[in-house]
């Protein structure tokens, strides 16, 4: 918005680097599921020919979805409204629902606030909640892990993939630790879906959260997947839904809308994942050229269409609206861009200091990306880098 | 309709910030913030007969640190410095049609730092 209003879009075609936080809905999705929001109403609950056209598009979309990730069987497949719902149900709903087990909750350190802060809630309401510390690729400590879960722990929740620095956790050993545990296995997957293939099965992944934008879908609508046998407490109880578990008319059109996403990117992700990563390895080997710069998290393990760093000096939310003047969107974790004003937990947890992690800057990757964009990137991050620096009176550039 | 993001006034001054460097021997210095924080400024003015002639600024922070900055050197400058000493967080923000309220407080210490360096040549010259 900065950059329109100093009317830099009129010099530079925009280069969109924040898929992460938002992604266009997929043309053929939008084609697919437009119906739903006007001439195909019908309520799925209503018998008449209208609600069944309503139920078909909501079964026809749960089996898509559970192809998709290689569930066991549609019927394990939960609708909710985005993936923080998708979280807040699956750690809340297994706490409650079996608190005779323990009153125990474990995650990573670097989890989401929509994991995090349910753990916090009920931590406040007098459940043990422990967070496994992660080393400085993010990697979640595993004997550590094994050690904090008890036969009173009854969820650990540790997300596929970070967000903010890319890093790709050993999700089926985690899995395995928490099972022999005998112990119940959830998995946020919001930042890891649409970059590579998730198979919950092999993967021992007891509960999957995302969300239908993390696929190219509409917004208002995610998915959670119970293992067959997984008893949850409905966190909103209702009309009886989704199996009780999610109560509230459904939404078909983005429900519609995820269920085609799912099945145009399981066609295409081998290939879009492959893609990505040629401009990913591009974007770190030219970046990682600046002076006093560093990529955060690791350099392989890491998400296809991530590419993350710490530019030493200077700071963030600066590096955010000058790329913007480039009409570059990018993402940062400083302090000065979070309504918390506190500079990024999972930086922090990785080890860097509050200083360093002020500097930081996310680039995440997708279809509105070629890599005949990746040389007018590095010149505009460059060029940012070095303004910033003259103007930093902790930088002799 | 809210307020929404920066004003173009403070995004003019990130973009195109006035002022800025060091002054070899100031006759004042003047620094704020922390990096911890993720704010540090510095303030550098030259001053004949308590007139502030010259000013620079370098700033680490965000997009409302350096506008703030570049916003209190262009009100400083030339005014006597019992003058500048009454220049207030809330009129830098005032003069750059205003901040988000979350920045207020944290970004806006240009203010602060002028009259730090105000505060070191009144002691140099006693």
């Amino acid at each position: 918005m900065q950059g329109r209003q100093c009317g830099f879009d009129m010099k530079y075609k925009q280069i969109y680097l924040d898929h992460a936080s938002s992604k266009p809905i997929h043309e053929e999705v939008l084609k697919f599921a437009k119906p739903y929001l006007n001439n195909k109403f019908g309520n799925p609950s209503s018998l008449y020919n209208l609600g069944l056209e309503s139920k078909s598009a909501l079964e026809n979309a749960r089996d898509k979805i559970s192809d998709f990730i290689n569930a066991e069987n549609s019927k394990n497949i939960i609708f909710t409204d985005s993936a923080t719902e998708s979280n807040n149900i699956a750690i809340r709903g297994t706490a409650m629902r079996n608190i005779n087990d323990g009153k125990e909750i474990i995650s990573s350190s670097i989890e989401h606030m929509s994991v995090i802060n349910p753990m916090k809630d009920l931590q406040k309401n007098g459940w043990a909640y422990n967070q496994a510390p992660v080393d400085k690729y993010g990697f979640v400590d595993l004997d550590k892990l094994n050690k904090i879960i008890s036969n009173k722990t009854v969820v650990t929740s540790i997300m596929y993939a970070n967000n903010e620095i890319g890093t790709i956790q050993p999700i089926k050993e985690i899995g395995e630790i928490v099972h022999n545990k005998g112990k119940y296995f959830h998995v946020d997957a919001s930042a890891a879906i649409g970059y590579m293939p998730i198979d919950v099965q092999k993967n021992n992944i007891d509960l999957l959260s995302f969300s239908s934008n993390d696929i190219y879908g509409p917004r208002g609508a995610g998915l959670l997947y119970v293992k067959p046998g997984l008893k949850l407490q409905s966190i909103m109880p209702g009309g009886g839904q989704e199996r009780g578990i999610k109560s509230g008319t459904e939404n078909i059109f983005s429900i519609a809308g995820m269920g085609e996403a799912a099945k145009i990117m399981k066609n295409e992700i081998k290939n879009e994942s492959d893609r990505l990563i040629k401009i990913r390895d591009k974007l770190i080997k030219e970046i990682s050229k600046i002076d006093r710069t560093y990529l955060t998290g690791h350099p392989k393990k890491r998400l296809s269409g991530h590419a993350s760093f710490i530019f030493n000096n200077i700071e963030g939310e600066s590096i955010l609206l000058n790329m913007d003047m480039y009409n570059i969107q990018i993402a940062t974790g400083s302090a000065c861009s979070h309504k918390t004003l506190e500079p990024s937990h999972v930086l922090l947890e990785i080890g860097l200091k509050h200083e360093e992690a002020h500097g930081s800057m996310v680039m995440t990757l997708g279809k509105l990306n070629n890599i005949d964009q990746v040389p007018l990137i590095v010149k505009a991050v460059n060029e940012t880098v070095e303004r910033l620096r003259k103007l930093s009176p902790l930088s002799n550039n | 309709m809210a307020n929404v993001g920066y004003s173009k006034k403070v995004m003019k001054h990130f973009t195109d910030p006035k002022n800025v460097g060091v002054i070899e021997n100031p006759d004042g210095y003047g620094k704020v913030g922390n990096p911890v924080c993720g704010d540090l400024m510095e303030i550098y003015i030259k001053i004949k007969d308590d007139i502030i002639t010259d000013i620079k600024f370098k700033t680490f922070g965000c997009g409302s640190a350096i506008a703030t900055s570049s916003m209190i050197t262009e009100l400083a400058k030339g005014k006597h410095i019992d003058e500048a000493l009454k220049i207030t967080r809330n009129d830098v923000a005032n003069e750059l049609d205003g901040l988000p309220p979350q920045k207020m407080h944290c970004s806006n210490l240009a203010a602060d730092a002028l009259q730090e360096a105000i505060k070191d040549y009144k002691k140099k010259k006693n």
